[in-house]
């Protein structure tokens, strides 16, 4: 495939890892995106999809796990970095939302 | 008039009034595990997103009610039925021919052991929630389906129903119901007499009738007849015919004040399950409200104050000035209230509930408290609380009462101090009712009933042993009754036989002057009244 990936990377900050809550979040935004959006932890093979949150479960990313972000399709780069700042604070909701 | 060769005739106990002719319809009985024969893949198909839009409703509603971590877990339940990754495959399954709720299980399932095999305690605690969500959406599968099958017309037979169960039912649609099991103290039977729906309990032997088969039942006798022929169909008409007599009867004297046949004047008031029932009720047929139950208002988790003032302040502007008594949270037992009962306890009717559950719950409890001493400032307001045992219970609800009004007095808001009263519902407080420092007693007679007699009010079988008017109930209402006398408080019944006309004789030869009772049996009650002489006062 040709697809164009926009790419960036975060660090999860809860002291429990990405769990059910963070999950939620973090899919729950990907979905508000039109473009394909990815997620793996540094180190693994697979991407997996960010809009599923069985599949996001399944990442079990502990504290400061590094996440690599990747998004194709319309709005990717705004995809990708809106997820890697949701990371990056810490699944706070920010008062624009 | 021949009767027809195939008609067979059960007996029963009538649990909630009425006749009914129609289909039989025996209820699916639930569980967990795959009960389906997969149909066509469409209809599968159709099934399986019915059920998973039934779970996602349910789950909107509860999490809206939730906060913190419950509502957490909801959202990520609610996630997991809108994601791809999860629900394409049993999508998959389904067009290849499995039934919708194998497909489900078998996806969830494999789901569920992954988090298992991570060995890690948060995962776990998700693999239960995945569990929870797996069980709601196979339920919303069975029932959505089922309820969508029943016919109209259709008289449900089944072993027992459970008060969730009879909720889930459209009985605008149906006749009635017929029960194997059952109990005509149960609150499934409470409900049915307070929605009008006709039903038999404790049906034997067990009734022979086929899915389909034409049935009638008359709920006021006690009989079910399977293929009724035509002189009993007969015989059904003339009797709801005089039954619909004595409803015309009842209506005409409903507005009236009730005195007895020798003169004596006695309160009706009604009791109130939620604010729903005031709907279309003139609250000219009563003196006020002798009941209103607040469970309703906990049903997703503790309500805040201004909830529960707004809800008190609309039933108090329905009375109009008549007196309301409002029943503090009166959870456990059959009622479990998520988050605030107790799970597990070994026998929950004699665990912690009631007040004992409230004490236990301070914050709550202070919470209620609160907000029934503000609505008290607009009408006459009195509380009742549950399940008392013991006179420090009593002391400690009037503690927690009395530092609530200090509380609402310092901070300036308006409220009054409303009069604190007991439920008598344990056969303890009936016996040493005078010791007890209460500004009125209100007789819980079915929870008095099942715990004096030894018999649970939702067992089959034993109404032998607690046939009404039963003597050792009506002897603790009579010292009930002599202990609110020498006190010079007031005194009341509002459980389940205040509602039942057979019974008013011998309630007011108690001495009792006023009955709380179903808005529907108010008229009926009322021409009792009228035909009883006073008894004996003590």
């Amino acid at each position: 495939m040709s697809e164009v990936w926009e790419t960036c990377r975060a660090v999860v900050q809860d002291k429990t890892g990405l769990h059910a809550r963070p999950a939620v979040k973090l899919t729950k935004l990907a979905k508000r995106f039109a473009a394909r959006v990815e997620v793996r932890q540094e180190g693994s093979e697979a991407w997996i999809n960010a809009k599923s949150p069985s599949s996001v479960m399944r990442l079990k990313a502990p504290y400061l796990a590094v996440l690599e972000i990747r998004a194709a399709g319309d709005d990717a780069r705004a995809a990708a970095e809106a997820l890697r700042d949701l990371v990056n604070r810490d699944f706070n909701d920010v008062a624009a939302e | 008039m021949t009767s027809q060769p195939n008609e067979r005739v059960f007996r029963g106990r009538p649990a909630a009034p009425g006749f009914a002719v129609g289909r039989a319809w025996r209820l699916a009985e639930g569980g967990g595990a795959v009960a389906r024969v997969a149909g066509p893949p469409e209809a599968e198909q159709a099934a399986f997103d019915r059920g998973l839009r039934l779970a996602a409703e349910q789950l909107t509603q509860l999490s809206a009610a939730s906060d913190g971590l419950g509502a957490d877990i909801l959202e990520f339940q609610l996630a997991l039925l809108d994601d791809d990754d999860l629900i394409d495959p049993v999508r998959k399954r389904i067009a290849a021919g499995v039934a919708a709720d194998e497909a489900w299980i078998a996806r969830l399932d494999e789901e569920i052991d992954g988090y298992l095999a991570a060995n890690d305690e948060h995962m776990a605690a998700r693999a239960a929630d995945l569990r929870d969500v797996r069980d709601r959406v196979l339920r919303a599968i069975a029932g959505s389906d089922e309820v969508a099958t029943i016919p109209d017309g259709s008289i449900l037979i089944a072993d027992d129903l459970t008060p969730s169960t009879f909720l889930g039912l459209d009985w605008s649609r149906l006749g009635g119901a017929v029960l194997t099991g059952g109990s005509a103290t149960s609150h499934v039977s409470i409900l049915a007499r307070s929605r009008g729906v006709p039903m038999l309990v404790e049906v034997q032997p067990e009734p022979d009738a086929a899915c389909g088969e034409p049935i009638a039942i008359d709920a006021t006798g006690g009989v079910l007849f399977v293929c009724p022929g035509a002189a009993t169909l007969a015989g059904l008409e003339a009797s709801r015919a005089a039954d619909a007599r004595i409803a015309a009867e009842a209506l005409a004297v409903e507005r009236l004040p009730a005195v007895t046949a020798d003169g004596r004047s006695i309160k009706v008031l009604v009791n109130v399950n939620a604010p729903g029932d005031l709907d279309g009720l003139s609250p000219a047929i009563c003196d006020g409200i002798g009941l209103t139950r607040t469970e309703f208002l906990f049903a997703h988790g503790a309500p805040d104050e201004a909830t529960q003032l707004a809800v008190y302040g609309r039933i108090l502007a329905w009375a109009g000035g008549r007196p309301v008594t409002i029943r503090t949270l009166d959870a456990g037992g059959d009622k479990p209230v998520p988050g605030i009962t107790i799970d597990g306890e070994s026998n929950p009717f004699l665990g912690t509930r009631g007040l004992r559950l409230s004490l236990k719950r301070p914050h709550i409890f202070r919470v209620q408290l609160k907000a029934l001493a503000r609505a008290a400032a607009a009408g006459p307001l009195r509380i009742m609380v549950p399940m008392v045992t013991v006179p420090e219970e009593m002391e400690a609800a009037r503690r927690l009462l009395d530092e609530t009004v200090d509380e609402l007095q310092r901070q300036g808001i308006a409220h009054a101090r409303p009069p604190l009263g007991m439920m008598v519902e344990v056969p303890a407080a009936a016996l040493m009712a005078e010791q007890f420092a209460t500004d009125f007693y209100s007789i819980g007679s079915n929870d008095l009933g099942q715990y004096v007699t030894a018999v649970a009010r939702d067992i089959s079988g034993l109404s032998h042993l607690t046939r009404e008017p039963n003597p050792t109930v009506l002897e603790l209402i009579g010292r009930t009754v002599a202990a609110g006398r020498r006190r010079g408080v007031p005194v009341s019944l509002c459980g389940d036989m205040a509602s039942r006309p057979e019974l008013t004789g011998a309630l007011l030869d108690t001495g009792l002057d006023t009955l709380s009772v179903a808005p529907a049996s108010v008229g009926r009650v009322k021409l009792a009244v009228a035909r009883a002489v006073s008894g004996p006062r003590p």
